[in-house]
């Protein structure tokens, strides 16, 4: 575990000391592996590409302005997730559109307690690893995330978008490692739901099977 | 023969591979009969393959050149 670490975190360390010194420029090299993560997290939250990437610009200049207030420099990403996430939350109060959303969550609250069921049974289809590169396929599943209440989608964006893990979505979020865990349960459960008639297997009818089966039938298509 | 109810709810621990070892057992005892419970299970499984693939979120195109040259403009009037 140490010895796994020592890479990326002190190089990410010495970055940081050497920005804080005055090598302004390093900056750049130390929020680039955060960039696209950061982008993600914004968006999830604002459903918007240019608001998002307002966002990002101005939480990265809020991050190398109180990039001295970081007294755990080996915590870098989770802080700065938590940035991101404060000011894309901020922006959205500011710019929401009371009429059409609620203020907060409570609508939501009490509702992690219950067990969720699934509705959709369907078998999913195989599905090819280019999948992701349709466009069509990108914008159900972003369609899908937008739907999730705010307390999944930022669980599900954290940990099995941007694959943080449990200890790290915890600290970003504030919550508890157990909340971390049913609600991400809940989120992947409801996304399978409204995903599902998306990717499920072309119903066969019982005539088409019939004819697949018969040698006959099936050498004449 | 455990309930199709405890399998879902211990389905995310079974695909992160936190669940106990009897646990394991019973739902891999469990999804072998169950045709519902496997289909959530396998399509779960599917979901996160296709939402853990980087590529399934485009990034806008010259956002991260924008995000730099702003940086850099800001920061040298700092």
């Amino acid at each position: 575990m140490e010895a796994k670490e020592t890479g990326r975190g002190s190089t990410e360390r010495l970055l940081i000391e050497r920005v804080l010194a005055g090598e302004k420029d390093l900056f750049h090299d130390l929020i680039r592996p955060y960039e696209r993560g950061a982008f993600l997290m914004a968006y999830s939250i604002l459903r918007n590409q240019d608001d998002a990437e307002e966002v990002v610009q101005q939480a990265m200049l809020k991050i190398f302005s109180h990039l001295a207030e970081l007294a755990e420099r080996d915590r870098f990403k989770q802080w700065a997730m938590r940035v991101i996430e404060n000011e894309a939350r901020m922006y959205r109060r500011k710019r929401r559109q009371h009429l059409y959303e609620p203020i907060d969550n409570s609508s939501t609250e009490g509702f992690e307690e219950k067990p969720f069921h699934p509705r959709q049974f369907a078998d999913w289809r195989d599905l090819p690893s280019d999948i992701v590169e349709q466009k069509e396929v990108r914008e159900a599943v972003a369609k899908a995330l937008g739907e999730l209440p705010d307390i999944y989608r930022e669980v599900f964006v954290l940990r099995d978008m941007q694959h943080l893990d449990v200890a790290e979505t915890a600290e970003v979020l504030g919550i508890g490692q157990s909340a971390v865990k049913t609600r991400l349960h809940r989120a992947r459960l409801m996304l399978r739901d409204t995903l599902t008639p998306v990717f499920a297997k072309p119903k066969v009818s019982i005539w088409e099977r019939w004819k697949g089966m018969n040698p006959w039938l099936a050498a004449k298509r | 023969m455990v309930s199709c109810k405890t399998i879902i709810a211990n389905l995310s621990a079974y695909l992160d591979r936190e669940s106990a070892p009897e646990m394991r057992q019973k739902i891999e005892r469990h999804l072998r009969s169950c045709r519902r419970c496997s289909a959530v299970y396998d399509s779960t499984r599917k979901m996160l393959v296709i939402t853990g693939d980087a590529r399934i979120f485009e990034i806008p195109a010259g956002f991260s050149e924008r995000l730099h040259s702003f940086l850099d403009a800001t920061l040298s009037r700092t």
